[in-house]
């Protein structure tokens, strides 16, 4: 069977596994080389995770009331080709405007707010855009070395149209002070590609008396141009 | 150009848990089984803040995708979505694959781990023990010494699958 295959990132676009400066990397990265895997039936289809999933105010992250700066956050996922992903699930999770994650694990003494979660659901519509209300992310400090802080971010999970597409990633704000010197955000070899996990300030989206807007276009993998044979 | 990867971080419980995440399948399904098992890091360590993902065909080899060319079929969700435990156990509820078209294609679960520590996902394969899964093109191309690595193992309730990040016994990751 002659299937269509996607196409695979150019060198550079994501971070080694094995990232010195990111200390966790140390013990959890593969040693051994990569196995190349041609794409079969089971990685160009993907789970469709559609309605069902997710209600509408799950993309609303702030109907509690939560402390802090209200933001949109909204974009569209698209493939390498510039076509929209419709229907994709996309699921978001961050601090809170203090930089405390509600979660047991999380022990840094900034204060937990009642009012959020920091838990978001949406899919995209037909044209691939999403749409979160949610409030701005505190930095935090974590162990890594001496005076770490990850930058202000909200993590994204992204379900594309198959197994090939599939993405976590972890959304920046612009102009933020702390993205030069964290090992996360730097572990991605080529600039440009560091570039499009920074949301650009959209004022043409921002609502007055209600939220700043942020725009994030995420980009899967396109297709190839031909079939991979099995 | 695509967006990079990024790791799931410490804290992916709060966000990339489902309630239905480990059933494949709904239980009580005919023939339906466990695969369970351990993420380990280079010293042998449990990953506590992991997760396991799954993707496969359904028990007749079809997939419930526009993409399969044979058209659409049972509404099998074919995803299984796990986090690890304290002790680094995960596991999914499912049925056996069904072969799928092409030269000596043997059933197969393909698997996504994320974990912080993880700037990327790594993708394995579990095979089954009960196939010859030597004819099968991608198992093939694996070092022979490593591909037993892929090969689940039976046990009582299903299939145990572990999965070494690192070191003695690393399991075999593919670049997909
Ligand atoms: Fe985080």
């Amino acid at each position: 069977m002659n299937l269509i295959g996607y196409r695979r990132d150019p060198e550079g676009t994501h971070p080694p596994l094995d990232s010195p400066s990111y200390g966790s990397t140390r013990l959890r990265h593969p040693g051994e080389r990569l196995v190349l895997l041609p794409h079969g039936l089971t990685e160009v289809t993907g789970p469709l995770l559609g309605p069902g999933r997710v209600t509408e105010s799950d993309s609303d992250l702030t109907l509690r009331e939560p402390l802090g700066q209200r933001v949109i956050v909204h974009g569209r996922v698209l493939d390498g080709d510039g076509r929209a992903v419709p229907d994709a699930l996309v699921e978001i999770w961050q601090a809170n405007a203090a930089g405390r994650y509600r979660h047991t694990a999380d022990r840094w003494p900034a204060p937990i707010d009642p009012g959020f979660d920091g838990v978001g659901r949406t899919l995209t519509d037909a044209a691939g855009r999403y749409r979160f209300l949610t409030i701005k992310p505190g930095a935090y400090p974590w162990r890594n070395h001496h005076n770490a802080w990850r930058p202000a971010h909200i993590h994204f999970s992204v379900f594309g149209r198959a197994f090939t597409q599939r993405l976590v990633t972890q959304m920046y704000f612009p102009d933020d002070p702390l993205l030069p010197h964290d090992p996360i955000f730097t572990s991605v070899p080529d600039e440009r590609a560091r570039g499009l996990m920074i949301a650009r300030f959209d004022l043409a989206a921002t609502e007055p008396d209600c939220a700043l807007a942020f725009e994030f276009d995420i980009v899967l993998r396109g297709r190839d141009k031909t079939p991979e044979h099995r | 150009m695509s967006t990079p990867a990024q790791t799931v971080g410490p804290f992916l419980h709060i966000g990339l848990t489902w309630p239905d995440g480990e059933f494949v399948v709904p239980q009580g399904t005919p023939g339906a089984f466990w695969v369970r098992g351990v993420v380990l890091d280079g010293n042998g360590q449990p990953v506590q803040d992991g997760l396991v993902e799954t993707w496969q065909a359904d028990p007749e080899g079809r997939f419930d995708h526009p993409d399969d060319p044979r058209g659409v079929t049972s509404g099998f969700r074919g995803f299984g979505r796990s986090p690890t435990t304290v002790d680094g156990r995960f596991g999914v509820l499912t049925q056996l694959p069904g072969p799928l078209p092409g030269a000596g294609a043997a059933p197969h679960i393909n698997v996504s781990v994320f974990a912080r520590g993880l700037l990327h996902r790594v993708v394995t394969r579990i095979y089954f023990p009960q196939f010859d899964n030597t004819s099968d093109p991608v198992f093939a191309s694996v070092p022979r010494d490593r591909r037993h690595t892929l090969v689940a193992q039976s046990t009582q309730d299903g299939y145990r699958f572990d999965i070494r990040l690192q070191g003695r016994e690393e399991t075999v990751f593919f670049d997909v």
